[in-house]
C-alpha cells in the first residue's frame, strides 16, 4: 500500500471523565482504510470499538469526552474540522449506519423525507429529483414496491427492511466510507444474511470502502478484507483476515475464537473460555491489559506491549511473547478433547 | 446423551396452542384477529436431556416456554409434566408443580429486582416454599452462590454491583433453589459477551450433570444450541418444523428452512466461508395473524410447489424415528449432499 490509505486513525486517545475518575475509552489507536477495503473491527462490549468510530465522525458530543490524536480522511484532520465543516462529510464522504434500525430512524418522518433530506443538504437539487433518488436507493437496497414504500413511515417496515432503508441512506450521496456500528446484531439470521450480502453486493458495485464493527467473528470472517482485534481500549491484533483467523498471535484472539460454538467443528466436551471479566477501563493500570485473564503472562507483561509487526509480515500484535513461544502454547491449548460423531 | 425412546418422558406437551387476541373498539373490545403464536405443537422432553429450541423471533419459541411453565393460559391442548396434566391446574396447586420446573431469563437486567439483595433474590424460592428454617435458607443461600461460582460473600450485593454474566449466575442460582427436575432456559447468554457467554454454558452443562437437571434450551444462536442439546426442536412461524437428534440435525437437515437457518451461521473459517453456499430466504417471516395457508414456509422455501400451499405437511419421521420433520419435499440425504441449485422438485 504504496498510495495514501483514504482513512487514517493515528495514536487516537477518547476518555471521558467521570464523578470516580477517568474512564480512557480509547487509549491509543492506529489504523488504516484503504479505498475499495473493507475493514472489521471486533471486540466485545466495552472495548470501545464503536467509541473510536464514533470519534472519527465527530459524533461524541459529551463535554466531559477528551480527544487526543488525529484522524486524517484524505489528507485532512477531521479532528481539527468545525462542527460546519465535518457536517460536510459527514454523510457525504464518510456515512454510518448503527446497530439498532428500530431508534436510528426519526418514527415521525416519512423514510423518503429522511433520506431526502441528506441528499438535499450536501446537494443543491430539486425536491422531485431527490425523491426520485430515494426510490432508486430504496430498490437498490431491495425494499419490494419502493415508490409505495417511500411514503411510509418507519413503522411500517420490518426491522430488516428498516436497517435496508438505513442502508439506502447511507448510499444516498455516495460516501468514500460506510461505517457499520453491528449493522446486524439486532437482526435474526437469516435477515442478517440478507442484509450481509446487501452490504456485500453494494460495496462491490460501489467500490465503498467498509468499516464493520461486530463482536462476532463469523461475520468478520465472511465480509472483511482486514481485521483489528480490540480489547480494553486497544488494538491487541491486527492482520489479513486470513492471518487473523489462521494464526492468531495474542492470546485474547485465541480465547475469542476458542470460546465460540461453532458450526464448522465437531462439537467439544467443553467449551474454551476466557476466565475472569474485561478489566474496568477506570484507571486502568499499565501494562497489558489481558494479563489478568491470560495464561500465558510472564514479568514482561507489566510493560504495556506496543502493537507491532513481529512476523514481518504485516500482521500486528501487541504481546510480549516470543513469535515461537506463541506457536508453542497454541499448539498445546489447541483443540480441546474433542467428541466422536455420537449418533 | 440418551436418545433411549422408551421410559417415561418428563415433560409431554400435547396439541398446545396459544392464541393472543387482538381486540378493537373502545366499549366493545370486538375480537377482530388472533395472533397463532404457537400452533398446535407437540412433543416431549425426555430425563435427563436438554433439548434445544430454535427459531427466529416472533416465531413462538418464548411464548411456548411460557405456556410449557404456565405463564401464560394455555388456548387448547396439554402440558403434562411428570406424569400430572398440568394444563388447567388452579393457581394454588400449580404451587407445588413449579418446584420441580423452573426458568431461567434471557435478560439478566430485567429479570432481577434491583431493590433486593441477592440474598433475598435466591431464597425468596426457598420462604415462598417454607423451606427451612431462617438458619437452613442462609446456609442454603450461600451453598447456591457457590455453585454458580459467585463467592458467598455476595449475599449482601445488589444486583447493579454484578456484571451481566454473574447477574446470570444469579438468575441460575434462583432457579435452582427449590431442585427443580426441569429448568426452561429462555436464551440464557444472548445478551451476554463471547467470553462469558461460554463460561455460562459451561456451568450450565456442570450442573446438569451435577444435579441431573433436565433442560429446555431456547436460543437463535444454532452454534450454542447444538452445543448444548442432545435434541433439538426448530420452530417457525408457531409451528415445530424439525426435530432431531443435534448432530443428525446439522449434518442432514430434512426441512428447507433447517437448511436456510444453519447456512445463514457466519462460520468463523475465512476460507470455509468463502467455499460454502449460502442460501439467503426472499422476505421476511409472514405475520403470525395471518399465516400462509398450507405449510407456513412455503412463500420463502425454494422448493415450494402447489401442494404447499394447498396441504399443511404432517410430522412424519425420516430415516429414524427420533428425526422428524414436516415438509412435502423433504431433503435427501443426496439432495442435501449435492445442495447447489435450486433442485428439481419431484413431487413426494
Amino acid at each position: 500500500m504504496m498510495t495514501d490509505p483514504l482513512l487514517e486513525v493515528r495514536n487516537l486517545k477518547v476518555s471521558f471523565r467521570t464523578e470516580d475518575g477517568t474512564v480512557q475509552a480509547v487509549d491509543g489507536v492506529s489504523l488504516t482504510l484503504a479505498e475499495g477495503e473493507t475493514l472489521g473491527i471486533v471486540g466485545e462490549s466495552g472495548s470501545g470499538k464503536s467509541v473510536t468510530m464514533m470519534s472519527v465522525m465527530r459524533l461524541i458530543t459529551d463535554p466531559n469526552a477528551r480527544f487526543e490524536g488525529e484522524v486524517l480522511y484524505k489528507g485532512r484532520d477531521l479532528m481539527a474540522l468545525t462542527q460546519d465543516q465535518i457536517r460536510g462529510i459527514r454523510g457525504a464522504g464518510i456515512a454510518m449506519i448503527f446497530q439498532d434500525p428500530m431508534t436510528s430512524l426519526n418514527p415521525v418522518y416519512r423514510v423518503g423525507w429522511q433520506i431526502t433530506e441528506q441528499i438535499r443538504a450536501h446537494e443543491s437539487i430539486s425536491s422531485q429529483a431527490a425523491r426520485a433518488r430515494a426510490i432508486d436507493l430504496l430498490k437498490s437496497v431491495g425494499i419490494p414496491h419502493a415508490s409505495e414504500r417511500v411514503d411510509d413511515y418507519p413503522h411500517q417496515f420490518s426491522g430488516g427492511m428498516r436497517q435496508r432503508v438505513m442502508i439506502a441512506m447511507a448510499l444516498s450521496c455516495n460516501p468514500d466510507i460506510i461505517i457499520a456500528d453491528e449493522p446486524t446484531t439486532a437482526l435474526d439470521v437469516t435477515i442478517q444474511a440478507q442484509i450481509l450480502s446487501l452490504i456485500r453486493k453494494l460495496r462491490d458495485d460501489f467500490g465503498t470502502a467498509v468499516v464493520l464493527i461486530t463482536h462476532d467473528m463469523g461475520v468478520v470472517a465472511e465480509m472483511a478484507d482486514r481485521v483489528a482485534v480490540m480489547y480494553a481500549g486497544r488494538i491487541v491484533e491486527q492482520g489479513s483476515r486470513r492471518d487473523v483467523f489462521y494464526q492468531p498471535q495474542h492470546p485474547y484472539t485465541w480465547g475469542l475464537l476458542g470460546s465460540i460454538a461453532r458450526l464448522d467443528r465437531p462439537k467439544p466436551e467443553r467449551l474454551a473460555t476466557i476466565p475472569g471479566l474485561p478489566p474496568s477501563l477506570l484507571n486502568l493500570a499499565s501494562g497489558c491489559a489481558f494479563r489478568a485473564r491470560c495464561a500465558h503472562r510472564f514479568e514482561r507483561c507489566l510493560e504495556t506491549p506496543a502493537l507491532l509487526d513481529r512476523l514481518g509480515n504485516g500482521h500486528l500484535d501487541a504481546c510480549h511473547l516470543e513469535p515461537q513461544a506463541k506457536k508453542d502454547a497454541r499448539a498445546e491449548a489447541a483443540p480441546p478433547e474433542l467428541v466422536e460423531d455420537a449418533p | 446423551m440418551s436418545t433411549d425412546h422408551d421410559g417415561d418422558a418428563l415433560l409431554r406437551v400435547e396439541h398446545v396452542k396459544k392464541y393472543f387476541p387482538i381486540r378493537k373498539g373502545i366499549l366493545l373490545q370486538r375480537e377482530v384477529a388472533r395472533v397463532h403464536a404457537v400452533d398446535d405443537v407437540s412433543f416431549e422432553v425426555r430425563p435427563g436431556e436438554t433439548l434445544g429450541l430454535v427459531g427466529e423471533s416472533g416465531c413462538g419459541k418464548s411464548t411456548l416456554a411460557r405456556c410449557i411453565a404456565r405463564l401464560y393460559e394455555l388456548t387448547s391442548g396439554s402440558v403434562v409434566f411428570d406424569g400430572r396434566d398440568i394444563s388447567r391446574l388452579p393457581r394454588r396447586r400449580l404451587r407445588p408443580v413449579r418446584r420441580g420446573l423452573q426458568m431461567v431469563f434471557q435478560d439478566p437486567y430485567a429479570s432481577l429486582n434491583p431493590r433486593k439483595r441477592v440474598g433475598t433474590i435466591i431464597s425468596d424460592p426457598l420462604r415462598i416454599h417454607r423451606q427451612g428454617n431462617r438458619g437452613e435458607i442462609k446456609r442454603q443461600v450461600r451453598r447456591l452462590l457457590e455453585l454458580v461460582g459467585l463467592s458467598p460473600e455476595h449475599v449482601n450485593r445488589y444486583p447493579h454491583e454484578f456484571s451481566g454474566g454473574q447477574r446470570q449466575r444469579i438468575g441460575v442460582a434462583r432457579a435452582l433453589a427449590l431442585h427443580p427436575k426441569l429448568v426452561i432456559a429462555d436464551e440464557p447468554v444472548s445478551a451476554l459477551d463471547v467470553s462469558i457467554r461460554a463460561q455460562v454454558i459451561n456451568l450450565l452443562d456442570d450442573l446438569q450433570d451435577e444435579l441431573s437437571l433436565t433442560y429446555i434450551f431456547i436460543a437463535h444462536d444454532l452454534g450454542v444450541v447444538r452445543h448444548v442439546s442432545d435434541r433439538i426442536a426448530v420452530m417457525y412461524l408457531g409451528k415445530i418444523v424439525e426435530i432431531s437428534p443435534a448432530e443428525e440435525l446439522y449434518r442432514h437437515p430434512v426441512h428447507p428452512y433447517t437448511e436456510a437457518l444453519l447456512s445463514a451461521v457466519p462460520i468463523p473459517d475465512p476460507d470455509l466461508s468463502d467455499q460454502r453456499e449460502h442460501i439467503v430466504l426472499e422476505g421476511d417471516v409472514p405475520s403470525p395473524v395471518a399465516p400462509p395457508p398450507g405449510c407456513r414456509f412455503h412463500p420463502r422455501c425454494r422448493y415450494a410447489t402447489d401442494i404447499c400451499s394447498r396441504e399443511e405437511p404432517p410430522l412424519v419421521a425420516h430415516g429414524s424415528p427420533d428425526h422428524v420433520a414436516a415438509c412435502h419435499h423433504p431433503l435427501s440425504f443426496s439432495r442435501a449432499a449435492a445442495a447447489g441449485a435450486p433442485a428439481s422438485v419431484e413431487d413426494a
